[in-house]
């Protein structure tokens, strides 16, 4: 898959709490989320992002809280990818089991700035910065995680292997 | 294979000999929990994925904390998710209001965490329980929904990341103070994906209460987990209290470390951090010309009797300075009637102090003391990012209990010395 977009540039350990303020988890609905993405770090971020845009950030993007919200409304925002010098853990895995395509790429993070267009591509582990002409390698995800992706993600690969348990017993 | 606490309570619930840094495994899970906010969306998740049953009624914990009593409609919404989902699945372990607790202070308390259990919770501070010595590490609302139904959870095996305590420690030092100041060495991802390992003299002098919190704040510097290897300590309170035997582990002697770092705690100070990261750190009396609008003692980091008895022990016979709110959250219903029967809760009142319900409340910007803009906070809660406790522009200073409650006193920063030195109060 081959993501682009314009770069909504943020700084290291930008944490879960300005990524969707607790003060809208009264919630789950995705698209209510999305409507106060970034909200406390960037007002305008909801007003300027644009389906497809890609969010750069340094290191730690995600850290804090568990509250799988936060991939959900960068989603629902229509951010099409993250790309950061490193995540949080639960963060990390939550954007796996979101569906929240995620990219570490240090090199590609430090370089791109806001308003740069990206190209990303999940199936060959590159990162191009399109305007600055530069292209990156990301770092690959570890081969268990590359397998939960290719079984459709966490859920149906549990529920295969409950029915696989099942037929054997 | 030397191997340290971590690697050997994952091998055992892995079955497996031995485990390294960074191989992937599959672990039973001891108890699975989650809360209000995390729930929900894993019950939608766990239903829309087909899941008839959760692997043990007895192992799925589910406790409304964070906005209950319910806030407005749209969280007793939330709430009566969890309530519904507890009754259909018969759920033994579903705490309503009334016989709630905040769950990281409840679950230790009723004996559901235990010595080498692997727990998964939807809550970052789930690595609180790893003070029973236990390896218990924060996941999503989608991690929790597949360990209902599976009864596992895939793990990378975390290296670890070594913390020695030496020392004497001083007077009004608290565990908070070790672990703030731990984190303000090694930055907020500082032990990023790593297990940190609390030891040392200091921490085989800290009472199960300073354990929790510091096993709290593991997450707060990016780790995975935090554990405290079991001594007479934890025997003393998982005797009569664990729903299972557990199983006792300590790291060996040549166990391999990411990274070892040593502290000297006996020159350590009353420590706080300030805004907007954990990290952000200084000495309390550093401080001293920062007024403040409110005070917030409890919480799932501080929240247990001890807490708030170092509060009472402050501001007892003392009056809060009248520009300033003070917030208890008790932990749990236990800690509330422990804190009734002995004074606790009477000189924390007669103080000026609003004694709350437990709940996560304010902490993340709930209710119960939210932050108007370009209002200041000291809390004893874990978390002072932009906007934690409420409005963009408000501020939280993250301190122990001794602190907060001499911070009542004063209206602004202070330490116990500065509130007892001046006379003030009553």
């Amino acid at each position: 898959m081959i993501l682009e977009g314009t770069v909504h540039k943020f700084g290291r350990d930008v944490d879960t709490d300005v990524i969707i303020p607790a003060r809208y988890l009264n919630t789950s609905e995705a698209a209510e989320l999305g409507a106060h993405c970034m909200e406390d770090i960037d007002a305008e971020f909801v007003r300027r992002v644009r389906p497809g845009d890609i969010i750069v950030a340094a290191e730690n993007f995600g850290c804090g809280s568990s509250r799988e919200h936060a991939p959900v409304a960068i989603k629902a925002a229509g951010v099409s990818c993250v790309v950061a010098a490193s995540f949080a853990r639960i963060f990390y895995r939550n954007a796996i089991n979101t569906g929240l395509p995620i990219v570490v790429c240090p090199q590609a993070a430090a370089a791109a700035q806001a308003g740069d267009r990206l190209r990303v591509d999940l199936a060959a582990g590159t990162v191009e910065n399109v305007t600055r002409g530069t292209t990156y390698a990301a770092e690959p995800f570890p081969p268990f995680m590359q397998e939960l992706i290719a079984r459709g993600g966490l859920l149906p690969y549990v529920a295969a292997r409950l029915k696989e348990s099942g037929a054997r017993g | 294979m030397a191997q340290t606490i971590t690697e050997k309570i994952l091998a055992r619930a892995a079955g497996l000999d031995a485990v390294q840094p960074g191989q992937i495994i599959e672990a039973p899970v001891d108890l699975a929990l989650a809360n209000d906010i995390t729930a929900p969306l894993a019950i939608a998740a766990f239903e829309e994925a087909g899941f008839e049953h959760v692997f043990d009624p007895a192992k799925v914990a589910l406790v409304p904390d964070h906005f209950t009593p319910n806030k407005d409609v749209k969280s007793a919404g939330q709430a009566k998710i969890l309530r519904e989902f507890a009754r259909k699945h018969a759920l033994v372990n579903y705490f309503e209001v009334g016989r709630m607790g905040i769950e990281h202070v409840l679950l230790p308390e009723q004996g559901l965490v235990t010595q080498g259990d692997v727990i998964v919770g939807a809550d970052s501070h789930t690595c609180t329980y790893g003070a029973v010595g236990a390896f218990s590490t924060g996941v999503g609302s989608t991690d929790f929904a597949a360990a209902m139904a599976w009864g596992k959870v895939w793990l990378r095996v975390p290296e670890s990341f070594r913390f020695v305590y030496s020392g004497t420690v001083p007077k009004y030092i608290t565990g908070k103070d070790l672990i703030l100041h731990t984190i303000g060495l090694i930055g907020v991802d500082g032990a990023l994906y790593q297990a940190m390992e609390f030891a040392g003299e200091a921490i085989a002098a800290l009472s199960m209460e300073g354990r929790f919190t510091m096993c709290n704040m593991a997450i707060e510097a990016g780790a995975k987990s935090g554990v405290v290897a079991p001594d007479a300590t934890t025997a003393a309170y998982v005797a009569g209290r664990a729903k299972r035997p557990g199983v006792v582990f300590a790291s060996d002697a040549d166990a391999v470390y990411a990274r070892t770092l040593e502290i000297d705690v006996a020159t350590l100070e009353p420590t706080v951090a300030r805004p907007h990261l954990p990290a952000n750190t200084s000495p309390a009396a550093a401080l001293a010309g920062t007024t403040i609008d409110q005070v917030v003692i409890g919480s799932c980091t501080n929240g247990r009797l001890e807490d708030l008895r170092k509060a009472a022990e402050i501001l007892r016979g003392r009056s809060v300075h009248p520009t300033v709110r003070l917030i208890i959250l008790p932990g749990t219903q236990q800690v509330c009637l422990d804190a009734a029967a002995d004074g606790t809760m009477q000189a924390l009142i007669e103080a000026g102090g609003a004694f709350s319900t437990p709940t996560c409340g304010p902490c993340l910007g709930g209710h119960m003391g939210v932050l108007a803009a370009g209002e200041r906070c000291v809390s004893t809660t874990n978390r002072n990012f932009v906007g934690r406790m409420g409005d963009v522009t408000s501020e939280v200073y993250l301190a122990s209990p001794y602190v907060a409650a001499a911070s009542a006193i004063a209206g602004h920063i202070a330490t116990p010395e500065m509130v007892s030195s001046k006379g003030g109060g009553r």
